[in-house]
């Protein structure tokens, strides 16, 4: 018991003293000291961090009347102290800065004491001294600068790069003495690709004849195979679906319906007919303004009305209204523009020069939408979607709308995008309180950003021109970028929504500059640059690590080996479904409701409105991939949240990765789990062959590869226990294979059967079989 | 040496430190399960300000269960007493009191709005005096263990954003709830139990929704999300393995996932492998803990008379009251019970006492029961709703039926244990029960106070998210120091 103890606190002293050391090293600190400073990737993280919160760029919180995020400010004499000055380049002993946040007197040292912050590092503030001795230049922010491609720089391994990403991501790895993986073999491979195109999993048919293909190009062949299947468009819509909120149902209170899903499949045939990126954005923020808007382009800017309505009696109808206003600002920040401009909607902003006049500008962009903040109330008349909207014709469905997977136009409605005929007059709000009106404003985007040029018209469309100027600084670099987090787990900039001076720096900022003017430059191609990245050494790399690498590279930032990612939710469901033959490929349509837990709806709703209750759906509806899951906002699904999936509360651009117990529990005992273990077991004993040629075959089915031999014996050796234990037991037989849903077992049920069920539930529980490898 | 310290330190790293330990696997997930976030693959750490699992000073509550009162209880019917509306009934609201209070969509349009004073009677109890409603006979006996505080405010008027504002310190948007940053800032003290637990129940009264967001984690890792605990068979979602399978038959399967696994984890190395290993033996551990816990057949016949026999009843009100204290009992942070159906908008006279059957005996029986084992000291208890409701009649008037629509100005909850004076009663309303007069308590200060009791300066318990240091009290919020010890 005594032992119990001191490993329990040497554990615990061993994590602490990790964390302090951790945490006083987070910063980048590794040549603090030596060779020339850079402002943008060491000095201005600590600044902005430590120091803007109070002498950045709100004016109304500002201390002292001293700004350090400009260079001319930090220069002159300090309002209070003529005589001093917070910098005097070249002189740290002279600069108020420094002494400040070098000084043991807690009455002098910056940050305060007193305040919330802590301390600069010993590293930070030598950084801070030598940086001043520099000559204390500032440089613009990183990301507010236009991107320009850079050449590709000198690498010593000159045979490994493939394509000029490879060039990028090599040197980084040659500056840290990282040397890249082999290739992956290639079943891996082939998994890989198919999970990150198409998001499901290859056959064994197709890993047979991957594998067979010797040819040099089998490799790009089966890349652009993969790119050109619908599944595609699908897999390319998931991540797009969390920027855009989308949800099956209004948000709040009680939750009820909407018919929102013509949008989801519209997003699904844009990615598969390759859209442009600039086409793409142009349509869904402002399809309704383009010359003659077909109803395609109409229905795109559905985009912006996936944000939560509100249907709760006695609500205050403006403050609604400006709240769906100030959503629909917020998502152009996070998901196009990768800024937290929200946090301007009460005051200036802290960090970032967004001004709260600025963020209000914004909004004038959104503020004439022909909308009210309470349309309908929940328990009157259900109004699947709100106005303004679009009714779907079943001539829109044979023509413009063709793509959509529907036959029945009954109440079919999409609310969209319309404005007044009078535009509605903007204010900036105080305190971002919707009853205080302050200045009046019109629409604008931020001068540090892009001012917005005249020749524009001040609309939204206009707002489209912006963003795909050619000197707009962010839009490229955003996108490319969670293109990057999608494929690697990890972007190029980590806070792949914050490209602000909070945010964290590109990792490899050439990389990221090169990948980004050259999708500009092709056309906004997306498929393009995703094909890209697919065909990169970088890409193609093994995930296997050593000790070396994990101790060079523990985030591996260098990319010296593929990353292991476990799947997302809906990729897990998809693989199970997929691997047991249970999966119904049908695209779009409205959204279904497989098996949930009961009385999860049931126990949080008041009674009112058509979701009061959890309507199991039957047939095909059953087995569908995970993205067309129903999703009421306010209890969405448990087994896609439990895989970090995504509320759908408000835009998002980035899901954790979590590996936890409740993700444990769902599979070993989530009924699409068990349905599929028992529906593929049930194939293979129709099969003829041994034990070990079936194992074998649901191995290649859900982990996507042959199984080494010490696999297969714990596989074989598991099963041979159990068909004894089942022959042992017969009763037990009928339990194992009873009926979880509405699959119908075809063979007649026998210990073999019930062996194999239960050996397939320890593939599908593997940790391989939902990570990509 | 103190340099090769430091260098060692900045060598050391979450996988390096991982695979050290991969002999001891057994501590390294105690390690993780105590401080969740110490082995998390987002680099979680990096995102704090602290060391999570220790607090900022000593505790003086290690755990919170909260009975939230879904709907918003009128304070006017249960611990406010304004004898001045019986007096003024049916009279109306002076204009001079309600000051421009801006009013819900369901009372705005009304022509006049008359006072109405409470229809049940009140009595002053205990050695605090506290006035309590007759709806709370069994409240009233413990008053002496509360401390009764009436001058609640919130700015919301609707649930849906006065419930997100009580549970996450925001109304919009999509931030962690109060059980979350608990989770967070102080780990779980057992191995085998979510942090965070959540229970609902139903009264017949007028009802609102409740909604799992209410319990999310928002941008905090998924392992502080409120694990919602149910009535049925399966206490917790996917818990319960499928028919015929036993525990030994469970425990040989997962031990040849654990040997492929390890497999997997010899070729590849990643210490992500390790770690699934013990989620699963986490997994396995619960599904015998939980249902041990949930298994109220062993109580004795005390504390069933104590907690009503309701309590053998699961789902309900007296059944969770019962569990928490289990759950509590056995280390679980944070318990948030939700009770839904007060929300008298009309109908109240009759709506209310039945609501107030539901929860007053089992309330007052989880206060004492906590005392008895010597557990309230450490457990901070908290009743209450999301915000109050009007001193003018909503709808039809008449002496013995009225309703009252949402008041955001003032309302009553309790707190007990956990630090909290007890048999006090903090705030002071006006005699018309509209604004406060004396020592208001924003959402934001009760926030503050609660964490201040588990330890933590709530300044200070921060989490970097897209650029900014995010907190329950977001950028206010005191600590209400009168109401601890």
């Amino acid at each position: 018991m005594k032992k119990i103890y001191i490993i329990v606190l040497l554990c615990l002293i061993v994590a602490a003293a990790m964390y302090t050391f951790r945490y006083f090293s987070s910063r980048n600190t590794s040549d603090a000291t030596d060779g020339k400073i850079s402002y943008n990737f060491q000095v201005r993280p600590i600044l902005a961090d430590k120091c803007f919160n109070c002498h950045g760029p709100d004016a109304n919180k500002r201390e002292a009347g001293l700004r350090l995020d400009v260079e001319a400010e930090a220069y002159k004499a300090l309002k209070d102290h003529p005589q001093a000055h917070a910098i005097v380049p070249g002189k740290p002993g002279q600069s108020e800065l420094f002494l400040r946040v070098s000084s043991t007197d807690t009455s002098v040292v910056m940050p305060p004491a007193s305040g919330n912050l802590p301390p600069l590092t010993a590293d930070e503030i030598a950084l801070l001294k030598k940086w001043i001795e520099q000559g204390a230049k500032y440089e613009p922010h990183w990301a507010f600068v236009a991107p320009v491609k850079p050449g590709l720089p000198k690498v010593k391994n000159k045979d490994w790069p493939k394509n000029e990403i490879d060039f990028f991501v090599l040197k980084g790895m040659e500056k840290h003495g990282l040397a890249p993986n082999e290739e992956a073999d290639k079943e891996r491979l082939l998994r890989r690709i198919s999970l990150d195109i198409t998001g499901l999993p290859p056959t064994p048919e197709e890993i047979d004849s991957f594998v067979k293909d010797t040819s040099p190009d089998a490799y790009e062949k089966k890349i652009d195979e993969l790119l050109s299947r619908p599944t595609y468009g699908e897999r390319m819509a998931i991540p797009w679906l969390d920027v855009a909120r989308y949800a099956d149902s209004h948000g709040y209170q009680d939750d009820n319906y909407r018919t929102q899903w013509p949008w989801r499949d519209w997003l699904i045939h844009a990615f598969n007919e390759n859209m442009p990126y600039d086409t793409f954005i142009t349509w869904q923020l402002a399809g309704d303004l383009l010359p003659d808007a077909t109803k395609e382009q109409l229905l795109a800017t559905g985009f912006n009305r996936n944000h939560k309505i509100t249907e709760e009696g006695g609500v205050i109808d403006e403050e609604y209204r400006v709240e769906y206003v100030v959503d629909r600002t917020n998502t152009l920040g996070t998901a196009l523009l990768g800024m937290t401009i929200e946090c301007a909607k009460c005051h200036d902003h802290k960090y970032d020069p967004v001004s709260q006049k600025d963020f209000f500008e914004m909004t004038a962009f959104f503020n004439s939408i022909k909308e009210v903040g309470l349309e309908s109330t929940v328990g009157g008349q259900e109004t699947f979607a709100k106005n303004p909207r679009m009714d779907i014709t079943k001539e829109d469905l044979e023509g413009v709308l063709s793509f959509m997977n529907k036959t029945d136009t009954h109440r079919l409605q999409v609310s969209i995008m319309k404005d007044m005929d009078t535009m509605r007059k903007t204010y900036v709000l105080t305190r971002g309180n919707y009853d205080q009106h302050g200045e009046e404003v019109t629409a604008g985007t931020p001068a540090s950003i892009l001012p917005f040029p005249d020749s524009l018209p001040k609309n939204r469309l206009g707002l489209s021109k912006w963003l795909f100027n050619k000197k707009n600084p962010l839009t490229a670099r955003v996108f490319v970028n969670r293109v990057w987090q999608e494929i690697f787990g990890r972007g190029i900039v980590k806070s792949s929504g914050d490209f602000g001076m909070q945010g964290d720096l590109p990792t490899n900022p050439e990389l990221l500059d090169w990948m980004a003017v050259d999708f500009r430059d092709n056309g906004w191609d997306i498929r393009r640059l995703v094909k890209h990245i697919y065909m990169s050494a970088t890409y193609k790399q093994s995930s296997i690590v050593t000790p070396e690498k994990l101790k060079a590279d523990p985030l591996n930032i260098y990319l010296s080996y593929a990353p292991r990612i476990r799947m997302n939710a809906e990729m897990v469901r998809d693989l199970v479904l997929s691997s047991s033959g249970l999966l119904q490929p049908i695209i779009g349509g409205p959204s279904v409701k497989p098996y949930q837990p009961p009385g999860l709806w049931e126990l949080a709703t008041s009674g009112r409105g058509l979701l009061a209750t959890y309507k199991q759906d039957h047939g095909d509806k059953l087995y569908r991939r995970g993205m067309y899951t129903f999703i009421k906002r306010t209890v969405p699904p448990p087994s896609m949240i439990i895989f970090d999936a995504s509320n759908r509360d408000q835009c998002e651009v980035k899901r954790s990765r979590t590996n936890t117990p409740l993700q444990a529990l769902i599979m070993m005992n989530d009924p699409t789990v068990l349905e599929s273990s028992i529906a593929l077991a049930d194939a293979l004993s129709s099969q003829k062959g041994t034990t070990e040629s079936a194992l074998t075959n649901a191995f290649m089915r859900i982990i996507n590869r042959r199984p080494d031999q010490s696999e297969l014996n714990i596989l074989t050796e598991y099963w041979k226990e159990q068909d004894d234990y089942f022959k042992a037991n017969p009763e037990l037989v009928e339990k194992a294979v009873a009926k979880i849903g509405e699959y119908k077992l075809k063979n007649t049920p026998s210990p073999d059967l019930a062996a194999m069920v239960r050996t397939l539930q320890v593939i599908y529980n593997m940790d391989e079989a939902i990570t990509k490898t | 040496m103190e340099n090769e310290l430091l260098q060692h330190g900045l060598n050391i790293n979450r996988r390096k430190f991982l695979s050290r330990m991969s002999i001891g696997l057994g501590s390294m997930a105690l390690g993780s399960l105590l401080i969740p976030d110490l082995f998390s693959r987002g680099g979680a750490e990096e995102e704090a300000g602290f060391i999570p699992g220790i607090p900022h000073f000593a505790p003086k509550a290690k755990r919170v269960i909260y009975l939230f009162q879904n709907g918003a209880p009128s304070q006017l019917e249960t611990f406010d007493y304004k004898p001045m509306l019986n007096q003024m009934m049916g009279q109306d609201l002076p204009e001079s009191i309600r000051n421009g209070q801006r009013l819900t969509g369901m009372t705005s349009g009304q022509k006049s709005f008359p006072l109405v004073g409470s229809y049940y009677k009140f009595e002053q109890h205990g050695q605090s005096g506290a006035w309590v409603s007759e709806i709370f006979p069994h409240m009233s006996k413990i008053v002496d263990d509360l401390c009764i505080v009436r001058s609640l405010h919130t700015e919301a008027i609707n649930h849906d954003p006065a419930l997100t504002f009580f549970q996450t310190g925001a109304q919009q948007g999509n931030r962690p709830s109060m059980g979350s940053w608990v989770s967070y800032g102080l780990g779980t003290e057992n191995k085998n139990l979510p942090a965070f637990c959540v229970l609902l129940s139903r009264g017949k009264g007028n009802g609102q929704g409740v909604y799992s967001k209410l319990w999310s984690n928002g941008f905090l890792d998924s392992v502080h999300q409120g694990v919602q605990f149910s009535s049925g068979e399966n206490p917790i979602l996917y818990l319960q393995d499928p028919d015929g399978m036993d525990r030994e038959s469970r425990r040989k399967m997962l031990d040849k996932v654990a040997a492929l696994n390890e497999i997997q984890l010899k070729n590849f190395g990643d210490p992500e492998i390790a770690a699934k290993i013990q989620q699963y033996e986490m997994a396995y551990r619960m599904q015998t803990a939980v249902p041990e816990i949930m298994d109220v057949s062993k109580e004795s016949d005390d504390i069933v008379k104590l907690y009503g026999s309701e309590c053998l009843v699961p789902g309900t009100f007296a059944a969770n009251c019962l569990l928490a204290r289990k759950l509590s009992e056995n280390g679980v942070r944070f318990i948030q019970l939700y009770h839904q159906g007060w929300d008298q908008h009309g109908n109240l006279p009759n709506e209310m006492r039945g609501q107030g059957k539901d929860v007053d005996q089992p309330s007052a029986a989880l206060i004492t029961d906590l005392k008895q084992r010597g557990l309230l000291d450490e457990t901070l208890v908290i009743w209450g709703g999301e915000f109050g409701r009007t001193n003018y009649c909503q709808g039809t008037f008449s002496a013995d039926n009225y309703g009252r629509d949402h008041h955001p100005r003032c309302f009553t909850i309790w707190m007990a244990g956990g630090g909290i004076k007890p048999g006090m009663v903090y705030g002071e309303t006006d005699e018309f029960g509209y604004n406060i007069v004396k020592n208001p308590v924003h959402i934001n200060d009760f926030h503050a106070t609660i964490l201040n009791q588990l330890g933590f300066d709530h300044e200070k318990l921060t989490y970097r998210f897209q650029g900014r240091r995010y907190r329950l009290t977001d950028v206010a919020g005191h600590v209400v120091k009168d109401i601890i010890t």
